[in-house]
């Protein structure tokens, strides 16, 4: 926590007015999240597999015997595989994620943060989230295997 | 959009554009005319809901209060 104060007050000199603070403060914190997670895998070599939209689901509902309540199929992931599965993600797909489903940013503000364009944005959106529904998928089955 | 063989599959691939809500208007009411029809692509979509809501949640809550509360007090003065 230390390390994010200081970083984000390093940081703070070279703000730019103009800019989103909230878009520049929550980079800095995510990727430093990111990392500490990614420090606490236990499996740091997964390659993610890019799944279909629907593989996670489909192998989830299948692996509770068929119960497809979609509340209680997400509840089987824990928050500790979100975040490992997450840092699996290769940066450039988890920076959209990140912006884009978890800091709320639209995909024209996501595209002026990482200065890509908005096509791009959308592009990496979609096989990001795929990417980490693979990822998700993994550590959920090794968990239900073990 | 009746042109696809497989209207799941077709499903599958508007289900990101319609939660982004950045489909044309003829193009969610593809989506949701078949959503009404299909069960099974009507849970696939409301998990994809349920777990966009879930990962925010599992990641927000990485971020200790301390540091929460700093970052609302740096946000006064600039916003």
């Amino acid at each position: 926590m230390q390390e994010t104060y200081v970083r984000a007050f390093r940081s703070w000199a070279s703000f730019q007015p103009g800019t989103n603070l909230r878009a520049w403060l929550l980079r800095i914190l995510t990727n430093l999240n990111i990392d500490r997670g990614r420090r606490q895998q236990r499996t740091p070599q997964m390659q993610p597999l890019e799944a279909n939209d629907y593989y996670l689901y489909d192998k989830l509902a299948e692996d509770t015997g068929g119960v497809t309540d979609e509340d209680r199929v997400v509840e089987r992931l824990s928050q500790d595989d979100i975040v490992s599965s997450l840092a699996a993600v290769p940066h450039d797909f988890r920076d959209v994620i990140v912006l884009v489903d978890i800091g709320d940013f639209s995909y024209a503000d996501a595209a002026q943060i990482l200065d890509i364009p908005v096509g791009t944005v959308m592009s990496r959106l979609h096989r990001g989230r795929r990417i980490l529904k693979g990822a998700l998928a993994e550590t959920a089955l090794e968990e239900a295997g073990t | 959009m009746s042109s696809y063989v497989d209207p799941c599959a077709h499903c599958e691939e508007m289900m990101q554009p319609y939660l982004d809500h950045v489909l044309t208007e003829e193009e969610r009411v593809a989506a949701e005319t078949h959503l009404d029809e299909c069960e099974l692509c009507r849970r696939r979509y409301r998990f994809e809901e349920s777990l966009r809501v879930y990962v925010r949640k599992a990641t927000a809550e990485q971020m200790p209060v301390e540091l929460r509360q700093k970052l609302s007090a740096l946000r006064v003065p600039l916003d």
